[in-house]
């Protein structure tokens, strides 16, 4: 039997992305995906024939360019599509808010609502670009250690420092309000209208079980600002192929690397010897060995469900039970027989093609978040759609369309328990689908096929603890080198020769790459291979 | 997508060449036909027509109108009498340039601004306390540029009111057809020029009775080609182009002060408190780092540089602006600034440029060496630092009629 140089857990982009620079460095891989496709929740499926998904994630702004570079993705088939426009219906009588590429367009667009948010647009996107500078010194090195005294540890703390410094007064003030504020408090010191404020806050919310106007959600809005498309900060965009299209260039990546790849292959437990992470056990008893395993799988599942409880220490045990997941959103994927119409703005337009935001107002999304705080789904949840069939023809038949619903909130502790949820998932989709048609009065009428996806499925299917989407909440306690557990940021665990690599570490949810690309730095550097 | 303007009706027709630009969110002609020079030409020796509807326009009234823009701008509104326009511009706390404009004192309690950027949330932000009201009247009125040599002669056929009345900088309510405008003896070209404004419902109107009125003086649709070589000769500067909105940019180096911009003239600074006069009162008291200039690039050293390939010199098309290294004379390896537009002065038949050089080389007359690409080579021909104003004629100020009367 070959014993290779590291297993990965798990074919996620962060899996294939560590695969691929190990692979780059000389060491020999083997992913193994419990799934027939690769990709984990970035995956692009044929549900209904002829229409091909992005399951889960959906679009794409944070991977990191030098990844992009680095491991030739371009090369490989990584294609993103900027989207022009963000829009949000309105069911007050107006034509709605659409936000675009085009600035005057936007500004006469939000001067319909308030003339100076339409101006203060500029001063708070160069306000945001500022801050992204800090957060690329953030997010593309490992978190440092504050506690240690190691030098590697301190140069990394003084860099932060420095870029800190750097920010500027302004903007290092405004980065400790960003750190500290909520979503809608920090967007209200530029803006007044709800109607703006009401779409842009929500990005602070996206995957974590907090409202809009909880503390610390103005740092999950960074979080989804700093990412860039062809240098362009904050733009968003879709993959070629959906999602999944990221992932099979990581992986053809890692493949041209001399990575190895076997899909349909569970890893059921880590296999040890004296402490030590040796090999994996498959889920049909197979085992293979390896000098190192690393998990993409989140820190529970990996820590808890395959190297246990009983090998793990007591407090790196307590650390990983705090870590909050909860799960806090659903998806909802429709084949559409043809395009939705909105009652706001009728006809075909730049405005159905990128982000549409159910999002009318901030009462709204705070009593969406009500409902959920007492453990049910949200009567008249915060939507997010996006048709990718109107950028990337190649996803459905001509005519037909794709429409992607992010549905939030969809807690993953519904107050009769979790276990509930598969009886009640139709009824959330119903909740969704009514919702939807109030904006888009011909949309039940399109829907060919649905697919509902519950916190509870995104576990089951995803292996995602507790549905959340992040692996593990994108807030301030859970970010950095407290990310997973604190004392063991840095892609390391407990057990030797097993690591980390997913959302699960430092720096954090989305489609970023991050995970994949640092563990590996870190493990080539460490010389554990 | 940009909007048409209320011209956009006849300005399309006449625009044959079917190239336009974004101005500030509507459609601007950039040439009318596929060579500008005609557009150019008529500009200086009859009268060009160009469609100014993309400036941002406002309306300031009330009791305190002249003390809060006072406030704003660097210049003491309280000494700008009615009827009068000043151009100037207004900065943040630090004393760098938001945006340039015009400030045109309509009657006591009634101003109108003009700006190339959106200013209705900068203007907000000082009302306080005053008793003004500032509406953004961008997309409800409308206005024609009508510039050159003829344009006097031209209202007058429009218009009943005495064109001799109107000096160069005033301001006046007329009527043109059956309608109310504003006519300011103002302009981006540094020539003898009116800009007319009205409501956008008389646009049409409007334009059809200069056109007509203008026929027999040669009038011509002019569009932005025409327009960037005229003020660059006139020393004008152009945000965007020269200078950036100092609350859009991402690094302190981008801003500039009045001062540094050309712009000292426009800043009156003993007087109560504005944006940025403490800034300001240091920086004149301690000397800029920066100024802007106009450079005259020597045309002997270019043909020479031309011949050596063969090739007599070229004159680029229309006016560029991008940003061009211009050398020490003594060293030229040291970079003494940048030249941020130019263009071939067609009138005064020399090669100009408008750049921002370190102090002390900006002084008039000093040498310098400025950067060409000539056959894919870059070479360096001498250059002289001159008033950014190269083209000033008499006619700009003129008043024929009132000397005579």
């Amino acid at each position: 039997m070959t014993k290779y140089d590291a297993i990965i857990v798990g074919g996620g982009h962060n899996g294939l992305v560590c695969a691929a620079y190990l692979a780059k460095a000389g060491k020999s891989v083997l992913v193994l995906e419990k799934r027939h496709v690769l990709g984990g929740a970035a995956v692009s499926e044929e549900l209904y024939p002829g229409f091909t998904f992005s399951v889960a994630s959906y679009v794409v702004s944070l991977f990191r360019p030098h990844i992009i570079r680095e491991l030739e993705l371009a090369k490989h088939g990584y294609e993103v599509i900027p989207m022009d426009c963000t829009f949000t219906p309105s069911l007050n009588g107006d034509p709605g808010l659409a936000r675009w590429a085009d600035a005057s367009l936007t500004r006469r667009e939000v001067s319909r609502f308030s003339r100076k948010d339409a101006e203060v647009y500029g001063e708070f996107a160069i306000a945001m670009t500022a801050i992204s500078k800090f957060t690329k010194d953030v997010i593309d090195y490992p978190a440092p250690d504050i506690t240690s005294y190691h030098p590697r540890e301190l140069k990394n703390l003084m860099r932060l420092g420095e870029a800190v410094k750097k920010l500027g007064p302004e903007m290092m003030h405004l980065n400790t309000k960003l750190l500290t504020m909520s979503a809608v408090d920090f967007l209200s010191m530029w803006f007044e209208s709800e109607r703006l404020l009401a779409p842009m806050s929500v990005s602070g919310i996206i995957g974590t079980f907090q409202g809009v106007r909880s503390p610390g959600t103005a740092y999950v809005l960074l979080h989804h600002y700093m990412g860039e498309l062809d240098g362009a900060y904050r733009s968003w965009g879709f993959s070629k192929g959906g999602t999944g299209g990221i992932s099979m260039a990581c992986a053809r990546a890692a493949e041209s690397f001399g990575a190895e790849i076997r899909t349909e292959a569970g890893v059921e437990s880590i296999k040890m010897k004296n402490g030590r992470a040796i090999g994996v056990v498959l889920e049909n008893g197979d085992e293979i060995e390896a000098k190192i395993v690393v998990s993409n799988a989140d820190p529970n599942r990996t820590m808890l469900g395959m190297v246990g409880e009983r090998n793990l220490p007591e407090d790196y045990v307590i650390g990983l039970k705090r870590f909050k997941y909860r799960g806090s959103s659903g998806k909802v994927n429709l084949a559409l027989d043809g395009l939705p119409d909105f009652a706001c703005r009728p006809g075909f337009g730049g405005h159905l093609k990128g982000d549409i935001t159910i999002a009318p107002s901030i009462n709204y999304l705070e009593k969406a978040y009500d409902d959920a705080k007492y453990g049910n789904f949200s009567e008249h949840p915060f939507i997010d759609c996006v048709i990718p069939t109107l950028t990337d023809p190649s996803l459905a038949p001509p005519g037909k369309h794709i429409m992607s619903c992010f549905v939030q909130y969809a807690p993953y502790h519904l107050k009769e328990g979790a276990d509930t949820w598969p009886g009640r998932r139709e009824e959330f989709g119903d909740t969704v689908v009514n919702t939807l048609a109030e904006y888009m009065p011909n949309l039940k009428d399109l829907i060919l096929y649905r697919q509902v996806l519950t916190p509870w499925d995104l576990e089951k299917t995803f292996g995602l603890t507790e549905g959340n989407i992040f692996q593990g909440e994108l807030s301030l306690e859970q970010l950095l080198f407290q990310r997973p557990v604190a004392g063991w940021s840095s892609y390391q665990t407990p057990i030797k020769d097993l690591w980390l690599c997913g959302s699960g570490t430092h720096p954090g949810g989305g489609i970023i790459g991050s995970g994949g690309e640092l563990s590996a730095r870190t493990i080539l550097r460490s010389r554990a291979i | 997508m940009p909007l048409p303007s209320p011209f956009f009706e006849r300005t399309s027709a006449l625009c044959k060449s079917m190239s336009y630009k974004e101005w500030s969110g509507y459609y601007a002609v950039k040439a009318y036909e596929t060579v500008y020079v005609p557009e150019y030409f008529a500009f200086r020796h009859s009268a060009g027509l160009l469609d100014v509807t993309p400036l941002f326009k406002y309306a300031v009234t009330g009791k305190d109108a002249a003390s809060f823009l006072a406030r704003v701008m660097v210049r003491n509104i309280h000494k700008l009498k009615v009827g009068r326009v000043s151009y100037l511009c207004w900065c943040d706390d630090e004393g760098k340039v938001i945006d340039d404009g015009t400030v045109m004192h309509i009657s006591e309690e009634e101003f109108f601004v003009t700006s190339a950027d959106p200013s209705y949330l900068w203007l907000k932000r000082f009302t306080r306390g005053y008793d003004v009201e500032v509406v953004d009247v961008t997309d409800t009125i409308c206005g024609l540029a009508l510039q050159g040599p003829m344009s006097r002669e031209i209202l007058r056929k429009c218009t009943d009111y005495d064109m001799d009345q109107l000096k160069f900088f005033g301001i006046t309510e007329a009527k043109i057809g059956n309608f109310d405008v504003r006519i300011s003896r103002t302009g981006y070209t540094g020539d003898l020029g009116y800009e007319i404004w009205t409501e956008n419902k008389n646009a049409l109107k409007l334009w059809d009775i200069i056109m007509d009125a203008g026929k027999d003086y040669d009038i011509l649709p002019a569009g932005l080609d025409a327009l960037d070589i005229t003020r660059i000769e006139a020393g004008l500067i152009l945000k965007g182009a020269d200078y950036y909105n100092a609350s859009h940019v991402l690094i302190e180096d981008r801003k500039v002060s009045p001062y540094e911009l050309g712009l000292g003239w426009t800043v009156n600074l003993d007087r109560e408190p504005f944006n940025g006069q403490a800034a300001l009162m240091k920086e004149k008291e301690e000397g800029s780092t920066w100024g802007t200039v106009g450079l005259d690039i020597s045309w002997p050293e270019l043909e020479t540089v031309y011949a050596k390939y063969g090739l007599p010199p070229e004159v680029l098309g229309e006016a560029w602006r991008t940003s061009i290294p211009v050398y020490a004379n003594d060293d030229h390896y040291k970079q003494i600034g940048y030249a941020t537009s130019g263009t071939w002065s067609p009138t005064l038949k020399k090669n100009i440029a408008i750049a921002i050089l370190k102090t002390p080389h900006n002084e008039i007359g000093s040498q310098l060496q400025f950067e060409i690409t000539v056959e894919h080579t870059r070479h360096l021909v001498s250059a002289e630092v001159c008033k950014t104003q190269f083209f000033n004629p008499e006619r700009k100020r003129s008043n024929p009629g009132l000397e005579e009367k």
